[in-house]
């Protein structure tokens, strides 16, 4: 028989026990409902985590320090290696090294010190980093009030959220609402700031503008004597961000920001001046870390390999995400293997409603061989009808899947909003989970019909026919 | 019917020949013989009626025939075909193309139309939709059930719906058709009135057609040969000198 007599036969079977079939599918559905509900909330979940860490905006960049740096990343460190004596030092030679390894668009260092910010001549104490020009793009400046830094030495900077609420003496307590972004914003954009910093000065100290200073390159610098001079600088406040686009560092991480050129100009005085103060030869900088950028994010494992070779520690968030996935794994296996022991039920379903059928049609069959029909006909009209119930449960079953989903979703952002966090989406149903589904359930019904249909397509018509 | 008929095709060919056909069912200790070394010759074109007792065995060797059952021993030929040696699939294209049943209690699929039902057998034979319908509309426009085509088989009288197997019986033109016991459910007249269908589709189709029945006046009113049956053995087969009579006086009627 051809497809559609198959089909048409086949539904109009279903529709002749139309209760019993119902019954069934729907079992079919709540089944299928129950694994997009499952992994439409795992992916959701998955969604709204990787949004957020794309939102840190590191999805494509390294950071990379010298095992001697210990501290330099917190608990995320690399810890083994080799030893600090037969580590590299992280200078400018190593920097320009590293931005010469393929795929990497750009190295810079980590400028980041501790500092005192002086705001209508109340000293707040903070962390400080230097973002380079490209970090414009960089997500966690999406829903950033103001601008972005409009070069690369302009006396300007930008605020972490959290930082710009210390300002205006608006920490929240915990538990209430934040203010938003805009409302801080508000009364400090254009407003100035004094940075007071240690400036590193090689020696003899001379008092030599800031601004354009030459590094001194001609290796005469036998003393690796500096002196420290307090200095000022007036920074303009030019943009409130929302997301905190450091979140990987930790504890370390930075909640005012700074043009990179403007910062390494200042020669603030680093931590690891004091430090690497034996071994720096000269006062050619020494970096606690660098930034390496890749050119995409599917790059940054062999980036990394490469620089670990060099002898330096690195840490992405392709590690962290890595972890991550590896949770989601667990997940997507557990919610599958709910969703589809929901299935597995339902298929019993369809072999029970089919064996009953057979039985009740049993003349019908008998009379179907009489007239002509072969046993792969009777066969794939049992597969047909068990495969209508299957891709019919499926649509059902994904349309309710998503239909529960929408209505969590709602529920939980209605709390959200009580709670004056923005909505999100912890219930996504992708394209290839609704395919999925409904293929899933179609070769589950399928499977189901073997049984069944080779049952009926072995049925003697002698037998069949002989009693009424 | 508007084709030529075909019936002088070879009235002296063999249609059907059982050799020493058997068919036994075994029930724990005991054997049934259902059939017991029937053999028997049925030429192309021939009205045979098949009777016997009540278990005598008539629709075993029937369905041994149409090629639902197979022998445990002996042999059916079937134009040519040893059925024995066909596989199921080519039993089902046999039972398909070949053969055309009737039976006692009719046999539609209650759940279809009439034409659905007449239909069926054309479905199985992948015939396209449009043509299938034209024939469907035809077969039972021959059987005078035109009308009736959307109707399901449960709001038809048990004549309209023999006449509506009749209709599936021929859907695909088989050179065989079985009837089992066709009248048993009909009255008398109504029972007359089909087999003068069937006798018409002998005729003018040159169909071959078996016939098992309990009646002996309607065995004689319609078949030229009658073979009789008991306890599975063939006791009988003779020609009906007046159905003879019967097919001449028609012939010249007409
Ligand atoms: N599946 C079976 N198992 C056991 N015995 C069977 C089976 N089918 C038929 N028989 C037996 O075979 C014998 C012949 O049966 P069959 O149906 O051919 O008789 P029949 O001549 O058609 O009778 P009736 O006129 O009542 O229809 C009977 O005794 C019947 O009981
Ligand atoms: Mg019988």
């Amino acid at each position: 028989m051809k497809i559609p007599d198959l089909t048409e036969l086949a539904l109009r079977n279903l529709r002749e026990s139309l209760l019993r079939n119902s019954l069934t599918t729907i079992g079919i559905s709540v089944g299928v409902a129950s694994l997009v509900a499952m992994l439409s909330l795992g992916t959701g979940l998955q969604q709204l985590f990787s949004r957020r860490l794309a939102k840190s905006g590191l999805f494509d960049t390294v950071l990379v320090s010298s095992r001697r740096e210990l501290r330099g990343m917190g608990r995320e460190e690399e810890r083994k290696g080799p030893t600090p004596g037969e580590s590299r030092i992280l200078d400018e030679p190593a920097r320009l090294e590293i931005e010469r390894l393929p795929n990497v668009t750009e190295a810079y260092p980590d400028i980041r010190f501790v500092t005192e910010l002086r705001y209508e001549d109340k000293p707040h104490l903070t962390m400080i980093s230097a973002l380079p020009q490209s970090a414009k793009s960089n997500d966690a400046f999406d829903g950033m009030q103001g601008t972005f830094f409009s070069s690369d030495n302009e006396a300007a900077v930008i605020l972490q959220k959290s930082f710009a609420e210390e300002l205006l003496g608006k920490t929240p307590p915990l538990g209430a609402a934040e203010p938003s972004v805009a409302e801080l914003a508000k009364p400090l954009l254009g407003k100035e700031l004094t940075m007071r910093y240690a400036q590193r000065q090689a020696a003899p100290a001379t008092q030599t503008p800031l601004a354009n200073e030459p590094a001194p390159s001609d290796g005469s610098v036998t003393s690796a004597a500096y002196s420290v001079v307090s200095r000022e600088q007036k920074l303009r406040i030019v943009g409130i961000s929302d997301l905190d686009p450091e979140s990987m560092r930790g504890p370390t991480r930075a909640k005012v920001f700074l043009p990179l050129k403007l910062a390494e100009s200042l020669h603030v005085m680093l931590p690891t001046d004091l430090r690497e103060i034996s071994r720096a030869a000269s006062d050619q900088p020494v970096y606690s870390s660098i930034s390496v950028r890749v050119k995409n994010p599917a790059q940054v494992e062999g980036v990394e390999d490469a620089i670990k070779k060099m002898g330096f520690t690195t840490f992405s968030i392709l590690d962290a995400s890595n972890s991550l996935r590896q949770v989601f794994r667990v997940l997507y296996a557990f919610l599958g293997i709910f969703g589809s022991l929901a299935l597995t039920v339902a298929s019993i379903g369809i072999v029970n409603t089919l064996v009953m059928a057979i039985l009740e049609r049993r003349r019908e069959i008998g009379i179907m061989k009489a007239i002509g029909a072969s046993d792969a006909d009777v066969k794939k009209l049992f597969f047909a009808e068990a495969g209508a119930m299957g891709i019919l449960g499926g649509i059902v079953g994904v349309v309710l899947g998503w239909a529960i989903g929408q209505i969590i979703n709602l529920g939980i952002n209605i709390y959200l909003k009580s709670q004056s966090v923005p909505p999100e989406h912890f219930w996504a149903v992708p394209l290839w989970l609704v395919v999925f589904s409904i293929i899933f359930a179609f070769l589950v019904s399928l499977v189901s019909g073997l049984y069944p249909a080779s049952r009926a397509a072995k049925l003697d018509p002698v037998q069949a026919l002989r009693y009424e | 019917m508007t084709t030529a008929p075909a019936v002088s095709a070879a009235r002296d060919t063999v249609a059907i020949r059982s050799q020493n056909l058997c068919r036994h069912y075994r029930m724990g200790e005991t054997l049934i013989r259902a059939v017991d070394g029937v053999s028997l010759e049925v030429r192309a074109g021939e009205f045979v009626a098949l009777l016997g007792s009540s278990g005598s065995g008539k629709s075993s060797v029937l369905n041994l025939i149409a090629g639902l059952d197979r022998p445990t021993s002996g042999s059916v030929v079937v134009q040519e075909r040893d059925l024995a040696q066909l596989s199921r699939e080519e039993l089902a294209k046999y039972r398909l193309h070949v053969v055309g049943m009737v039976f006692q209690s009719f046999n539609l699929i209650p759940s279809m139309t009439l034409q659905e039902n007449v239909e069926l057998p054309l479905r199985f034979a992948e015939v396209d939709r449009s043509r299938r319908q034209t024939l469907a509309r035809d077969a039972l426009e021959r059987v005078g059930l035109r009308a009736r085509m959307e109707h399901r088989p449960s709001e038809l009288s048990g004549g309209e719906q023999q006449r509506a197997a009749l209709a599936r019986a021929l859907i695909n033109r088989p050179q065989l058709l079985l009837a089992d016991e066709p009248t048993g459910n009909l009255d008398s007249h109504t029972g007359t009135e089909i087999l003068d269908m069937v006798r018409e589709f002998n005729r003018e189709l040159g169909m071959t057609v078996v016939m098992v029945t309990h009646e002996r006046a309607l065995a004689e009113r319609y078949a030229e040969r009658m073979i009789f049956l008991a306890d599975g053995k063939l006791i009988d087969d003779r020609p009906n000198a007046a159905a003879a009579l019967d097919l001449r006086a028609e012939g010249g009627e007409s």
